[in-house]
């Protein structure tokens, strides 16, 4: 039987399966479900609903972050003040509240600020041509020193008339018992997938992840889109800053130190390419989720603390690892 | 009418001089070869036509009527398509979505807009069914043979009406059989009434395909003429300096 050229078109080269086994994201799942089964069996204090509910609080934080910092990657660019930024908009938050307004004033304080500062990132990156490492690592300074220069390097931990509001917001669980921070996790998540898989927008970002110039030529408005990624990242972390300060009922000058390289990890762990071009919302979650899992367990397992570190220091290498095998494989 | 007319154009980047008062038209349904050394001029040409560069000075008209571009997009509504010399591909996205970079379709109301995977694989399809292309819409470019590629990049020109096509250096790197696989998409292209401009280097394939050939020296048009009254002794004589200029 002869094959015709519109069967050749026609044909779809993948099925669903082929596609699974070829996606990282699903093998970190996998290996996210095991290390929870594992555990489960080898500890008593893992699979209770307190040791539960504790993991899926921390990992939202990440998690939350990591989302925003997906758009980033997948353009090719970095942005490493996200820890400083979350940092700042808590403590622009908490300032604003502690002088006497409303939460409402203070989250729009918040959001403004964390624009702003994306705006920046993103206008010197993109028309002024900086590469991002420099720009945001400027940032990740200038940042943390606003936020002690705003409180004068003190713990803020009384927010005005709105106090317990604002508590109720990062502390509650309105929704079956589920924590607060996980609902906005999984909406913002939502939101991120389908940005990502349904919108112009997103598109474009994933073609100038691929081929910067090419989306130059062929139109697609690369520097509006640059500045845009950063805000959506300055973002995230501003929105995880006003949950998180919700969360602790207090706000520090230490707080989100060193946050970027977790946020960082959880991307590309979860099959984000730091190159550009590929990721996905549900990778950043579940990358977050492995490394909480993993850090949690330690702790469980009664492995001194000082291991951590390694633990998910070699799952980012494993993860990228995994990458490049696939890649020699393909190029075979 | 010509389909296209060029006025005096000139081009300069600081104190270079990148293009010179050059004047030419283009009719429809003709191949125009444009040869020329590197730095002759011809690349800042085809970009200021393609709505990349703005002239210095002179005019462009469309159809008789002047037209004044910002950006690549401005000149895709006047009908101008551009195939670039290194395909201007994403390897990381679909050949349906390389095809549709930059003008992707959606549906839905008003704001509420999602892209139509369904129908850019549809009409993807399509086009490569009709340049005899054996080439996937949901396959990823990075997996694509040079042929393949090279049918994507052309297929983003036939999406919409395009009145002239400029195509930057289409054979410089690919097997022999793709060449004559690429003069005839430009074949295809003529017959269907468009006009093409055909940069390239390899003087075989201008003499096969095109109609006529001007050749550019360091800024300048040096010759325009049909391709029977020439001959690529003359055309290489022109570009290279040895014949200073011909009527």
């Amino acid at each position: 039987m002869a094959v015709t050229l519109d069967q050749t078109i026609a044909q779809k080269q993948h099925t669903f399966l082929s596609r699974l086994l070829a996606n990282q994201t699903f093998w970190v799942v996998i290996a996210v479900i095991l290390a929870c089964l594992f555990l489960s069996f080898a500890t008593d204090s893992f699979a209770t609903s307190k040791n539960l509910f504790n993991i899926t609080r921390n990992v939202t934080f990440v998690a939350i972050v990591a989302l925003g910092m997906t758009f980033v990657i997948i353009t090719g660019g970095i942005d490493l003040s996200v820890g400083s930024v979350l940092c700042l908009c808590s403590m622009v938050l908490a300032v604003t509240m502690h002088a006497g307004y409303s939460i409402e004033i203070g989250i729009l304080a918040t959001i403004v600020t964390a624009l702003a500062i994306g705006a920046f990132n993103g206008v010197l990156i993109a028309y002024v041509g900086f590469p991002p490492f420099v720009v945001t690592l400027g940032m990740l300074s200038v940042a943390r020193s606003l936020a002690m220069v705003a409180s004068n390097n003190t713990v803020v931990f009384q927010f005005g008339p709105d106090h317990q509001k604002l508590l109720a917001l990062g502390g509650g669980a309105w929704v079956f018992g589920i924590a607060n921070p996980v609902l906005y996790m999984i909406i913002l998540a939502l939101i991120t997938g389908f940005i990502l898989r349904w919108t112009k927008f997103g598109r474009h970002i994933f073609a100038i992840g691929g081929n910067e110039h090419a989306a130059t030529l062929t139109g697609v408005p690369v520097k509006q889109i640059k500045v845009a990624v950063y805000m959506i990242s300055a973002l995230s972390a501003g929105l995880a800053g006003i949950i998180q300060t919700g969360w602790l009922g207090a706000v520090t000058t230490n707080l989100g130190t060193g946050m970027e390289l977790q946020v960082i990890a959880a991307t590309v762990i979860g099959g984000a390419n730091l190159a550009g071009g590929v990721g996905t919302a549900l990778g950043a979650i579940v990358g977050a989720a492995l490394i909480e899992v993993i850090r949690n367990s330690l702790g469980l397992l009664g492995i001194n603390a000082f291991w951590q570190g390694t633990f998910i220091g070699g799952a980012i290498i494993l993860a990228v690892l995994f990458d490049r095998i696939r890649n020699f494989r393909r190029s075979d | 009418m010509s389909v296209l007319e060029l006025a005096n154009i000139s081009k300069h980047f600081g104190a270079i001089q990148a293009v010179n008062d050059v004047s030419f038209s283009l009719e429809a349904g003709e191949v125009v070869g444009l040869m020329g050394d590197n730095g002759a001029g011809k690349s800042t040409l085809v970009k200021m036509i393609a709505g990349n560069f703005r002239p210095s000075h002179g005019t462009m008209h469309l159809e008789g009527k002047e037209i004044v571009m910002h950006k690549p997009a401005e000149a895709r509504q006047h009908g101008i398509e551009i195939v670039h010399q290194d395909l201007a591909l994403c390897n990381n996205l679909t050949a349906a979505a390389n095809v549709y970079l930059g003008r992707e379709l959606r549906r839905g109301v008003g704001p509420f807009r999602i892209l139509d995977y369904a129908a850019m694989y549809k009409r993807a399809g399509q086009l490569f069914a009709e340049l005899k292309s054996e080439t996937r819409p949901r396959d990823l470019v990075k997996q694509m043979s040079g042929g393949q590629r090279q049918a994507v990049a052309i297929a983003r020109t036939m999406l919409s009406q395009a009145k002239i096509v400029l195509m930057d250096e289409p054979t410089a790197a690919i097997s022999v059989r793709q060449v004559a696989e690429v003069l005839n998409l430009i074949r295809h292209l003529r017959d269907q009434g468009i006009a093409v401009v055909l940069i390239s280097h390899r003087m075989p394939d201008v003499f096969d395909v095109a109609d006529r050939v001007i050749v550019m020296r360091r800024g300048r048009k040096v010759a325009d003429k049909k391709i029977a009254s020439s001959s690529p002794e003359e055309v290489t004589g022109l570009i290279t300096g040895a014949i200073e200029q011909v009527a």
